[in-house]
Order: C-alpha cells, then structure tokens, then sequence
C-alpha cells in the first residue's frame, strides 16, 4: 500500500458537518481468482478502516471482498474544534497503514468594540473582516 | 440467448473468473456440439434474485427483527458499464424523533459470491448518517442496506443495478 490520500475542507466552522473523502491503493484481492495454472489466488482486502479525531472514534468501516481495489470512503462529521485526524487502514495480511491530516478551524473574529447591534458607537474603527 | 453467449466468452476469454459463476460444461468425451461452440451442454438456470449468502447475511444482521421499508436511500447509478467499480451513496434520512441516531449501516448485495459487501459504524461525532464508496457487482442485481438505530430499530432500502460487464475480481 502506498501513502493514503485524504481530503479535508480548507476552512471550516466549529459545528459544521463536513465531508471526509480518504483514499488508499490496494489490490483488494477477493480470493475468488485464480492465476494460470488455475490455483486460487489468496483473498488479501483491506478489512478494516478506522478515523479517529483527537483520540475519539469517528467512524469505523468493515470492508469486505466486494469492496472495489483502491477503497474510497467518505463519511462525514460535526466539527468539534480544530484537530487532527488518525486514520488506519489495515488489511489481511496485516499490513497497517496510519495516516493523519490536519483539520483547520476558523473562528468566527469577533471584536468587542464592534458588535454590529451598536456599530454607531464605534468611531473610526474596525478594519477587521467577518 | 445472446447475453449468456457473450457473458460466457467474455469469462473464457480473460483469466479472470468468478468460478461460482461459471455453468457446468459438458464432460469430457461426450459430444459437446461443434468443436468451437462454448454453449454450455446444461441449460443455464438463473441464479435466484437473491441468493442464499445474502439471506443467510440479512438474517444475521435482523436476528428475528423486522426491518422497516423507510429512511434508508441507496444512490446507485441505474446502469453502470464496469462491474469492478460501482459508486454508491448510503444515506439515512433525519428521523423526526430525537435520539433516533443512525449506529450501524449495512451494505449487500444480493447476487455477489459475498454478500456482505461493508459494514460502516458511526459515533456521536458523525454528524450525518452518509457513506460514499465504491463497489464490485458481479451481475445486474438490487442493492440493499440495512441501517441499525440507537433505539435497536432496523431499516431498509434498494436499488435496483444493470450491469454490463460483470466484475467480482480485481482489475
């Protein structure tokens, strides 16, 4: 297997429900084929995806034979804070691959001199963007 | 007529088989037709729509438990031209009710030499009870997912997939 891909928004919010993609190379072999001389070729698949967001246990995938080559899988979560994302794949030889990716959470600036309800109090100011 | 024949070459043909798949041949020694003719001699009775691993799968998925025919949305091109990588979209819609939260979702295929194609688990973080992959399909079959609620409630949807060139082994 080599390094696993995964894809994460660039920029989001605390609470927004994002989409997760991971992609991983494997030959998920489904033990069904047989090679030239007609001996089975042994079943060798990824059986077992997990993601973890600092240390808790997003989301967990049992994969079987019928399962394309190169797995893809998106699942989706609600953003707690900033992060970073551990996700391991591991198949029937027990290879384990481990990958992590960092989530980028913008906080919402918010100044107080400038709350919006009493922006004509503010003289001159506020230069920063929402 | 013409489908098995060209279903049949196209097995032969690449080394690639799905051997459960395969009809019986004539023995050995018996008359077999024209020499170049790869009919096979038992007329080719069609598989069950569903398959006994798929209903052995589902009852030990539901144990005794019925599953409700609602919520459950299995996206699935209605016709796909490769059989070794079918996109699908799980989905479980919102359920009125609080507390109704999506813990496990099942995929199966009901035609498959394995039935059980994933089993996906969520958690409190997940936030939305969507899954996206991709999969092989043997043949034209329906695809089913069972989802499992917090509350031990069980639901279940399908598709119906045309499949053009078959696919179970690996490219």
């Amino acid at each position: 297997m080599s390094r696993p891909r995964i894809k994460l928004p660039k920029k989001v919010s605390r609470n927004e429900v994002i989409e997760v993609k991971a992609l991983v190379r494997h030959v998920m072999e489904t033990g069904n084929r047989k090679d030239a001389e007609g001996n089975p070729i042994p079943r060798n698949i990824i059986h077992t995806f997990t993601a973890h967001f600092e240390g808790e246990l997003v989301f967990h995938a049992s994969l079987g034979p019928s399962i394309s080559a190169n797995p893809y899988i998106s699942f989706f979560m609600r953003v707690p804070g900033p992060g970073t994302f551990t996700m391991t794949w591991i198949d029937d030889v027990g290879s384990i691959i481990t990958e992590h990716a960092k989530l980028n959470v913008v906080w919402p600036v918010h100044d107080d001199r400038t709350d919006e309800t009493s922006a004509s109090n503010t003289v001159g100011t506020n230069i920063r963007a929402q | 007529m013409t489908q098995l024949d060209r279903r049949t070459l196209l097995i032969s043909a690449s080394s690639i088989a799905c051997t459960s798949m395969l009809p019986k041949e004539a023995p050995a020694g018996e008359d077999r037709g024209p020499v170049d003719s790869l009919a096979p001699v038992t007329p080719h009775a069609e598989p069950p729509a569903r398959s006994p691993q798929f209903e052995e799968a589902l009852r030990r998925i539901l144990g005794d438990k019925e599953a409700r025919k609602e919520r459950v949305v299995v996206k699935i091109p209605p016709e796909v031209e490769n059989g070794n990588i079918v996109p699908y979209t799980l989905n479980v819609t919102p359920s009125e009710s609080d507390g109704d939260d999506v813990v496990r979702l099942h995929l199966l295929s009901t035609r498959n030499p394995n039935a059980r194609v994933a089993s996906f688990q969520f958690s409190p973080l997940t936030g939305k009870s969507q899954v996206t992959g991709r999969m092989r399909l043997a043949r034209s079959q329906d695809v089913v997912a069972v989802a499992e609620t917090s509350g031990g409630v069980f639901l279940i949807g399908q598709q119906a997939v045309k499949v053009d060139i078959g696919g179970c082994a690996t490219e």
